[in-house]
């Protein structure tokens, strides 16, 4: 469904500061699949996000989304296939509208917008049903303005934003990062269950390898601007923390200990 | 009619003709986030079209509705030379404001137009007003009520067009446009709408002074930014709310509360002279009242 084909991206290329933050990534994402996507801070995952949605631009490689170049299309064009969390929650949705109205933007996504009113009664009453099932207890507050919400409640409202009108694939750049561990666990069974029950093909980002292992059917992990390491199926299954943390380090990962403590 | 009438009278008949300045403004100050200097040129540019299409003999309707069209025009070319040449929409502002500035001296032929022997909207719909046997005069009083009902369609239209898909990717164009180009809005397009928009209610207004004062003038439009943000922001502080309703109720509100402290700034001895002076202060203290009333509270 989705192609890269090696996708370069480099920042203050030339300069004594250049980062190279994708380097020749190759990678295809069937439909269907759900990729969990670690490395860390500075790998490139939220770039390669970023360069799937047009909001980066590569200076070498492809994109081909169904076999056709998407590669130089601006953001709005290509959005109809992409639904996207950012990893700055305050990124996917607008404070100053109302949950209604932030739904109902996201509900035509892709579509062209005319003059007819954006919250419907009918549309109202899916939000609601939507909303219910995430049990934050939002269904009655359709009107409260996005800003007013906590940051879980936000990345809830996200989430179904990204998910609403079923996009080709779902991008989610480490979208419970911010949230409880309580939450998380909501908002991460809330995912699985919108993936599952949709179809939805996904890229997940995250720093809880736990996560990495247990969601999803693909890991893919980043180190530098590259793809160091893939695993599917059983392979991924059998997959343990301690094993990819093992992985970081063959990968000549130097903060080790740093990643220990904070995988511990 | 005694003083207190003159007043209120004064009050509300200049008040509504700023209403559409203040429901422009309130667009792109509050909505695109930053002040829109086209309004400098856009407000008098539809005085000066209303005039030559006035004097020209032309319909005051249609000659109103070219004046504000005119003034769109002048948003999207702001909106174009902002998203196409990527200059700062503040800069592109003050360009287009210059460049209308001499489009509006050509356009009236001169530097003012005298009114006073060409019809006008609001002798118009006097005048129908008359034939359907209402026993209306052309008055203050007649006025008021015929803006006062003008006014309160735009308000409603544009409340109406804000809660629309268009409307709704206008206002997150200003708020996040990360997120709505993300939801497929080319956003190139959405700020020539709200700056068109914008820009066509200011012109709007221009036209209808024009017609109401008896002239328009080159210099009509100096200081009309300013005017508008004190009014939105006046509206602002007297209500907390803010839905699409409110933000536009309160920008009316806001124009007419200007509009008072204005005339009762003349009416305990300043001079049209010192205009400019009062609505630069009266901005100042719009701005700074919202945050001394917090420091009151919590400080
Ligand atoms: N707009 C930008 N300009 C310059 N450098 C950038 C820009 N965006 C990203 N980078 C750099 O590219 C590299 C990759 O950044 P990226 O955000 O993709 O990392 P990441 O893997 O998402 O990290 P994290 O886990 O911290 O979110 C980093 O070194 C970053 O500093
Ligand atoms: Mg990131």
């Amino acid at each position: 469904m989705l192609t890269l084909e090696s996708l370069t991206k480099t920042f203050f290329a030339g300069e004594a500061s250049e980062v190279r933050a994708l380097e020749d990534v190759e990678l295809t994402i069937g439909d269907g699949d759900f990729v969990t996507v670690i490395g860390s801070n500075g790998a490139g995952k939220s770039t390669l996000l970023k360069a799937i949605v047009g909001l980066v631009r590569p200076e070498a490689g492809r994109i081909l989304l169904d076999g056709r170049d998407i590669t130089s299309d601006p953001v709005h064009r290509r959005a109809g296939w992409f639904g996207r969390i950012a990893q700055d929650p305050n990124d996917s949705t607008c404070a100053g509208m109302t949950i209604e109205e932030n739904l109902a933007m996201a509900s035509k996504r892709g579509r062209v917008r005319g003059l007819r009113r954006a919250v419907t009664p009918v549309l109202r009453e899916n939000f609601r049903a939507a909303l219910k099932e995430t049990g934050l207890g939002l269904e009655g507050r359709l009107e409260t303005r996005m800003g007013l919400l906590s940051g879980g409640q936000r990345q809830t409202i996200a989430l179904l934003m990204a998910t609403l009108a079923n996009p080709r694939l779902l991008l989610l750049d480490e979208h419970l990062a911010a949230l409880d561990p309580k939450t998380a666990e909501l908002v991460m069974g809330l995912t699985d269950r919108l993936v599952r029950e949709r179809r939805l093909t996904t890229l997940m980002i995250t720093h809880n390898m736990a996560d990495a292992i247990r969601w999803g059917s693909r890991l893919v992990m980043m180190h530098r601007g590259r793809i160091i390491f893939e695993a599917a199926g059983a392979a991924k299954a059998a997959l343990t923390v301690e094993g990819l943390v093992r992985k970081f380090h063959e990968a000549g990962h130097r903060d080790l200990a740093d990643d220990r403590l904070l995988l511990s | 009619m005694n003083i207190v009438q003159t007043l209120i009278g004064n009050t509300f008949e200049q008040g509504l003709l700023f209403a559409f300045l203040g429901l422009g403004v309130l667009l792109t100050f509050r909505f695109f986030r930053f002040p829109d200097l086209t309004a400098e040129g856009s407000y008098p540019l539809g005085g000066a079209v209303a005039a030559a299409l006035l004097v020209a003999g032309v319909n005051p309707f249609a000659a109103t509705f070219a004046a504000a069209l005119a003034g769109a025009l002048a948003g999207i070319v702001t909106a174009l030379v902002h998203t196409r040449l990527r200059i700062n929409a503040i800069i592109a502002g003050i360009i287009v404001m210059t460049a209308v500035y001499t489009v509006n001296l050509r356009v009236m032929g001169r530097a003012n137009t005298p009114l006073l022997t060409t019809p006008s909207v609001f002798g118009d719909i006097v005048a129908a007003l008359n034939a359907f046997g209402l026993p209306l005069r052309e008055s203050v009083v007649a006025n008021i009520a015929i803006l006062a009902v003008f006014v309160a369609v735009v308000a409603a239209a544009m409340a109406a067009f804000l809660r629309t898909d268009l409307g709704l990717a206008v206002r997150a164009t200003g708020e996040n446009e990360t997120m709505i180009k993300a939801l497929g809005v080319d956003t190139d397009w959405t700020k020539m709408v709200g700056l068109g928009l914008s820009n066509f209610l200011i012109a709007l207004s221009g036209a209808l002074v024009a017609q109401n004062h008896g002239f328009a003038d080159i210099g009509m439009g100096i200081g009309i930014l300013v005017t508008g943000a004190a009014a939105v922001l006046i509206g602002e502080a007297i209500f907390a709310d803010r839905t699409i309703g409110v933000w536009i109720f309160a920008a009316i509100v806001g124009v007419l509360i200007y509009r008072l402290l204005v005339v009762l700034a003349l009416y305990v001895g300043l001079q049209p002279i010192d205009l400019k002076l009062i609505t630069a202060v009266l901005l100042l203290l719009a701005l700074a009242l919202p945050r001394f009333r917090h420091r009151l509270r919590f400080g």
